[in-house]
């Protein structure tokens, strides 16, 4: 069992530490392991959480940051002030647990739909996108000769790879295609400033309490780049899960988020925000066509990837919403 | 010809089944995959209710706007290509509504609950 090798870790770098109880792998997170467990202490159970690699295959194994950086970049951004759980340990061979890392436990809530409709985050929901606003901007102020070595990626090889991508599923979606030209034809070229962009920063990968934003996760796609990127994959609609009247996460406005990011002294370029909002938008789409290519081909072969392959058309709406508004 | 109950209506039935005499039974992580399992019938009825009548007027709408004859897939090709090469854009008479008449049926099929959609057919219809 997976508690005899925690045990033995934390004994190793934890002072105190006497064990670990409780261990349970946790859902939402498809593309990489994620357990709880407690380390039991003669001052009190630790709460912590287990990243690792599972044996076998990652969602994105070509973009991935991988969990050695992801463990880098949190410490970083927790040393900053973003919220961020604080790395405890990065595994080694002698821990037997694969590659990954184990990090404090942060309480809060990860599920959207509760997030934006129980009453106990009420208080929370109508400051969070200011506060996301403030967050991105001091993520995007991270120091770049501190942080791991990332990939750059720029629109141009994003939208190459979209269509890549789209192309090897070989079922036409000619609102795709309308979407790839739009990119191409709106591209505003490469951004005055690169900085660290988060790559996944959304409703669902933000630990939530009743404050608001306790912790940012899911850094696997981080990389450098235009830091609009974020600001605009936040908006996409899918991440709104219902409240599309409410771009930022389902939360609040964009001038909300503008307001914030830039009170916090940085700029926002809106067309840009605009132009990544329908990148990312198609973007999911595609990640869409790529799990039910997973479904078929294996190893997942399970009804819920099956089913995310029929979202796919959820961003074929969404890009005509966005690029050819009826009534307009 | 195959004979009776049609397809639609024994989809349906096991759907009905499971939702009203299997659901109540059980829960946690297994309740939640029959929840997907009864998701996924329910969109292959509406597949099967819809299908043939949406093809036949998205065939016709692509027959206007490409001028050649072909099945709904060769047809739904030829249009993507010409979308890819720039000959047939946003301003080319009909696309826009095509795609809009095409892209709600493929919803009314795979997410008759997501909002975008919900929203448009309240403005549209």
């Amino acid at each position: 069992m997976i508690e005899a090798e925690l045990s033995r870790s934390v004994q190793r770098w934890c002072k105190g530490a006497t064990g670990a109880t409780s261990a349970a792998k946790l859902s939402g997170g498809a593309s990489q392991e994620t357990w709880r467990f407690d380390i039991t202490h003669p001052d009190g159970v630790i709460g912590a959480i287990l990243r690792r690699s599972p044996k076998g295959y990652g969602a994105a194994p070509t973009r991935a940051a991988g969990l050695a950086a992801e463990a880098q970049l949190m410490q970083l951004a927790y040393e900053a002030g973003v919220p961020s759980p604080r790395v405890m340990h990065v595994l080694v061979p002698e821990d037997d647990l694969g590659t990954g890392f184990i990090m404090q436990r942060v309480e809060g809530e990860t599920i959207a739909r509760k997030i934006l409709r129980d009453e106990e985050f009420a208080a929370a929901r109508p400051i969070l996108a200011r506060q996301i606003g403030g967050i991105l901007a001091a993520l995007h102020r991270l120091p770049q000769d501190k942080v791991p070595e990332l990939r750059t990626r720029g629109a141009v090889q994003e939208i190459a790879e979209f269509e890549r991508d789209y192309r090897s599923l070989n079922w036409p979606k000619p609102v795709f295609e309308l979407a790839l030209r739009w990119l191409r034809d709106h591209d505003p070229g490469p951004s005055a400033e690169t900085t660290l962009v988060h790559g996944d920063f959304r409703n669902g990968n933000l630990i939530i309490g009743a404050d608001g934003v306790r912790a940012v996760l899911d850094w696997e796609l981080a990389h450098l780049g235009d830091p609009m990127e974020d600001l605009g994959w936040v908006c996409v609609n899918s991440w709104r899960f219902g409240e599309i009247d409410r771009p930022v996460g389902g939360f609040g406005s964009r001038e909300e988020l503008f307001a914030a990011y830039e009170a916090a002294g940085r700029k926002v370029d809106p067309e840009r925000v605009k132009f990544w909002e329908v990148m990312g938008t198609l973007r999911w789409g595609i990640m869409c066509g790529g799990m039910m290519q997973r479904f078929r081909e294996g190893p997942d072969h399970s009804m819920e990837r099956a089913m995310i392959g029929r979202r796919a058309s959820e961003t074929e709406i969404d890009l005509l919403r966005l690029l050819v508004p009826r009534g307009s | 010809m195959q004979d009776e109950p049609t397809p639609i209506e024994l989809t349906k039935s096991v759907a009905d089944f499971l939702r009203s005499d299997i659901a109540p039974l059980i829960s946690g992580h297994q309740a939640f995959k029959l929840r997907v399992a009864i998701n996924i019938l329910d969109l292959v009825t509406r597949q099967l209710t819809r299908e043939a009548g949406s093809d036949a007027k998205e065939v016709e709408r692509l027959r206007a706007l490409l001028g050649i004859d072909g099945s709904v897939m060769e047809l739904n090709r030829a249009l993507a290509e010409r979308i890819a090469r720039g000959e047939v854009d946003l301003a080319t008479p009909g696309l826009a509504e095509h795609l809009w008449a095409t892209t709600m049926d493929k919803l009314a099929v795979d997410q008759p609950n997501y909002a975008s959609y919900k929203r448009e057919l309240e403005r549209y219809s």
